[in-house]
């Protein structure tokens, strides 16, 4: 019952998108106030019923139905309930439904918040957002049903992957998907200003919220994915530039780069095109992800299925939707009247080369992921890695990091070198001093040589636009760009520290061996067999000891599912103050010793402190902007 | 701003269109070659696994005669599929070589008693080192190499019934 609840949910959630694109399209052309005044309602309307369609599938997982397909194919009776829970989206079907649930709640949220767009802008973007809407509903019901039932039902199901078996699939997913789609609705502002030739600064501070908020979400999902790639996986790195991991930074890139220019435009009414261009460009990268990894054309760990059908269907909404607005871009923007101009020394000026550098950055990594498809096409295998990407993008990210220390300490309009070489005189000093403290005491490759000592310059450069304020009363959203950047900065450390100054062990080890691994010493001292909910695994007991400080223990193990069977490698992390001990236990070999992977890793935790932080600068900006903005409201209603 | 130029992004989409369109249509080869095929064999020096049977190194194929080699694990199914192919090539008067891949003294010594023993020297491979150096990428995999200690066919997966004509007529050729 519950399933074909859930496929009604879905049925009608699509025709009312239907209908809220007829009305737009109606409303727009034949200027008709009742069609109009239709279209927020059916699109809370079809938001919540795409929010019920996940629901039931919820429902489902949780109840373990095993009459339906997909519950089958990706879930176990055994299973904790937090992975039945998750388990709803570990699969294709299942995170394709959160994809168009969270499209449809964006279209909704929109619907019920959105003051400020004028009148027939607002209605474009939400025909715009039903549009878009209806092609995945599409895709769904007819390439993708989650609610197919199976006859006669299973025993039991065959299990989820061992892999997604964290607690992390239950924040990860949601948290990236809400950012990767919430950006759709920044696409759908810039077709409907495209429609209504409404591009100017109320459309940029109209949409920069939605940006801004679909931004952090995907910060923090980013940050959060590497994360648990890294413990999950085993193979103490960070990230692997896999297609699906490109996939989500592509549109983080664009995003952060819209979310610059849209200031620009909102500020200073300039860079209207360029908007408009991005705001296409985020979404339009957020789909081709999907795209790449739902067709699996390109191999990675998060593809789920491998079909081309689906790859087909999702091909044909790209050209739609991307070459629509691609299009529609194209013959229209040239009739939008161009913005204010502004000097090559200025905060805007700092601000285009911001949007240039990420530009080139994502350039780099869409050639670099759709590199081996080319080659392909030639009859070449290869496949593009961390070398090609860390050192085509690695300067130009430093390029990034110099721009971004000098871009807030800069004038609106016009500003004047030799003042502003003033301001930057603390920045170069830390630059220079942490540089020159690191050839000298600890030195380290180049890049993370500079890597480090511009991340202590841009540290710097980061706090300047406080000092001499009143932190009381700085606006909120400067408080926002100064942790954000701060955010940056540390990241940069981490992963500076991280790639210089890990140090990596890789034993047989015999029980009380003592092993050395950077500043500890790692005693193995046994191995006994644990039991959980639906695994059974063999763990360690390790004690690390630095110096004469007290023992940790950690106890890696190496886990044994029986549904479906596979083996998988539970890291142990010790996390202290300056790094972290990273633990992972492998095979016993005939002699009676145990393979033991050990690595210190000075500071890597800065690496995601530092996307919290810039996540909690995108969260304070957005505060700040909406205090702002009411408290003129409430001006205006005294006036 | 020139009018044309907005109409760049459009163009630079429909190239990538095209591109992952080819991608999507074709059937991918997920078969991974090796890039050595053409050129001379990776030197290698590797000890004797098998009681009574001599090691593999490099030497080895710069008689003048080209060989098969075969590389093999005892834990490998597909391995043991593939055995009374490799008979049959050794039958027909083709010289089999091979590298026992992460491999044990008794495994292997109950493998070749179980399967049959086509082989005249096997190297042993611990730690896939040669493999790798090679450009394989598992197991089962063969090489023909030809009398100069060059690398003339690479065959991924086991050795099918079928195949066999194949690669006795490379080995023939090779000469």
């Amino acid at each position: 019952m519950t399933a074909e609840f859930g496929l009604a949910a879905l049925w009608l959630a699509a025709a009312l998108a239907a209908l809220q694109l007829a009305m737009a399209a109606l409303g727009l052309l034949r200027g008709q106030a009742a069609p109009i005044a239709a279209v927020r309602p059916i699109a809370i309307v079809q938001g919540a019923l795409a929010a019920l369609a996940m629901a039931a599938l919820i429902a489902l997982f949780l109840a373990s139905d095993m009459s339906v397909k997909l519950v089958v194919e990706n879930s176990h009776s055994a299973k904790p309930w937090i992975y039945k829970f998750a388990g709803a989206w570990g699969n294709h079907e299942g995170s394709m439904l959160l994809w168009v649930t969270i499209l449809g709640l964006a279209g909704g949220a929109v619907a019920i918040l959105e003051r400020r767009l004028p009148a027939a802008t607002l209605i474009a973007t939400l025909g715009a957002q039903a549009g878009i809407a209806l092609g995945f509903y599409a895709f769904l019901l007819f390439a993708s049903n989650p609610f197919a039932r199976l006859s006669p039902a299973a025993r039991d199901g065959l299990g989820l992957n061992p892999l997604l078996q964290d607690p992390g699939l239950a924040f990860h997913p949601p948290t990236l998907y809400i950012g990767y789609v919430g950006i759709s609705v920044a696409f759908s502002f810039a077709v409907g200003a495209l429609v209504t030739r409404d591009v100017g600064p109320a459309f940029a501070k109209a949409m920069r919220p939605w940006v801004l908020g679909a931004w952090i979400f995907l910060t923090l999902g980013i940050t959060a994915g590497s994360y648990w790639a890294y413990y999950e996986l085993g193979w103490g790195g960070w990230w692997f530039w896999d297609p699906v991991e490109n996939a989500s930074l592509m549109p983080w890139l664009a995003a952060t780069a819209l979310l610059h220019s849209v200031t620009v435009l909102a500020t200073r009414d300039g860079l209207r095109a360029w908007t408009v261009m991005l705001a296409v460009v985020a979404f339009s990268m957020s789909m081709i992800g999907t795209f790449l990894v739902r067709s699996g054309i390109l191999t990675s760990v998060h593809a789920f299925a491998v079909d081309p059908e689906r790859g087909a269907f999702i091909l044909a909404l790209l050209v739609i939707y991307i070459g629509g607005a691609l299009a529609l871009f194209a013959a229209r923007i040239g009739t939008v009247r161009a913005g204010t101009t502004f000097e090559l020394v200025s905060r805007e000026g700092g601000l285009v080369l911001n949007n240039l550098l990420l530009s080139v950055i994502l350039g780099i990594v869409l050639i670099g992921t759709l590199y081996p498809l080319v080659a392909a096409g030639f009859g070449v295998q290869l496949s593009v890695g961390p070398p090609f990407f860390n050192k085509a993008a690695g300067p130009i990210a430093l390029a990034l990091v110099m721009a971004m220390a000098v871009g807030p300490l800069l004038r609106w309009r016009r500003d004047d070198a030799g003042a502003l070489l003033d301001r930057l005189i603390w920045p170069i000093a830390a630059t220079g001093f942490t540089g020159a403290a690191l050839i000298v005491l600890a030195p380290p490759g180049l890049l993370p040589l500079f890597g480090l000592s511009l991340a202590a310059g841009l540290a710097v450069a980061s706090v300047l636009p406080l000092i001499g304020r009143n932190p009381w009363r700085t606006p909120l959203f400067i408080w926002g760009m100064v942790v954000a950047h701060l955010g940056i900065a540390v990241s940069l450390a981490g992963m500076a520290c991280d790639s210089a100054y890990t140090a990596e062990t890789l034993v047989a080890a015999r029980i009380a061996e003592p092993v050395r691994v950077g500043p500890y010493v790692v005693r193995l001292d046994g191995i006994k067999p644990v039991v959980g909910d639906n695994w059974s695994a063999l763990e360690a007991r390790l004690s690390a000891r630095r110096g004469d400080d007290a023992a940790i223990v950690l106890r890696p193990q190496s886990r044994y599912f029986s549904d479906p069977v596979t083996t998988t490698s539970e890291s142990a992390i010790a996390t202290r103050w300056d790094g972290q001990l990273y633990t992972v236990l492998g095979q016993s070999d005939a002699q009676g010793r145990w393979q033991l992977r050990l690595w210190w890793k000075p500071f890597v935790t800065l690496i995601w402190l530092g996307g919290a932080l810039i996540a909690l600068g995108g969260a304070l900006s957005l505060v700040g902007r909406w205090r702002r903005e009411r408290r003129a409201a409430v001006r205006e209603a005294l006036a | 701003m020139r009018r044309w130029l907005l109409w760049v992004p459009l163009a630079l989409f429909a190239a990538l269109l095209a591109v992952v369109a080819s991608g999507l249509f074709k059937p991918a080869d997920r078969v991974v070659r090796s890039a050595l095929v053409g050129q001379p064999l990776p030197d290698f020096a590797l000890p004797p696994i098998a009681p009574g049977k001599p090691g593999l190194s490099t030497a080895t194929f710069r008689q003048g005669r080209p060989r098969l080699l075969n590389i093999f694990a005892s834990w490998c199914i597909p391995c043991a599929a593939e055995a009374p192919q490799l008979l049959r090539l050794k039958a027909m008067g083709v010289p089999v070589d091979a590298i026992a891949i992460r491999d044990t003294v008794p495994a292997l010594t109950a493998f070749l008693r179980r399967n049959g023993d086509p082989y005249d020297r096997i190297g042993d491979d611990r730690q896939s080192a040669v493999q790798l150096a090679l450009g394989s990428s598992g197991v089962p995999e063969s090489f023909v190499i030809d009398g100069k200690g060059r690398i003339v066919l690479q065959h991924v997966g086991d050795i099918r019934a079928d195949d066999v004509a194949g690669i006795a007529a490379a080995v023939r050729s090779a000469r």
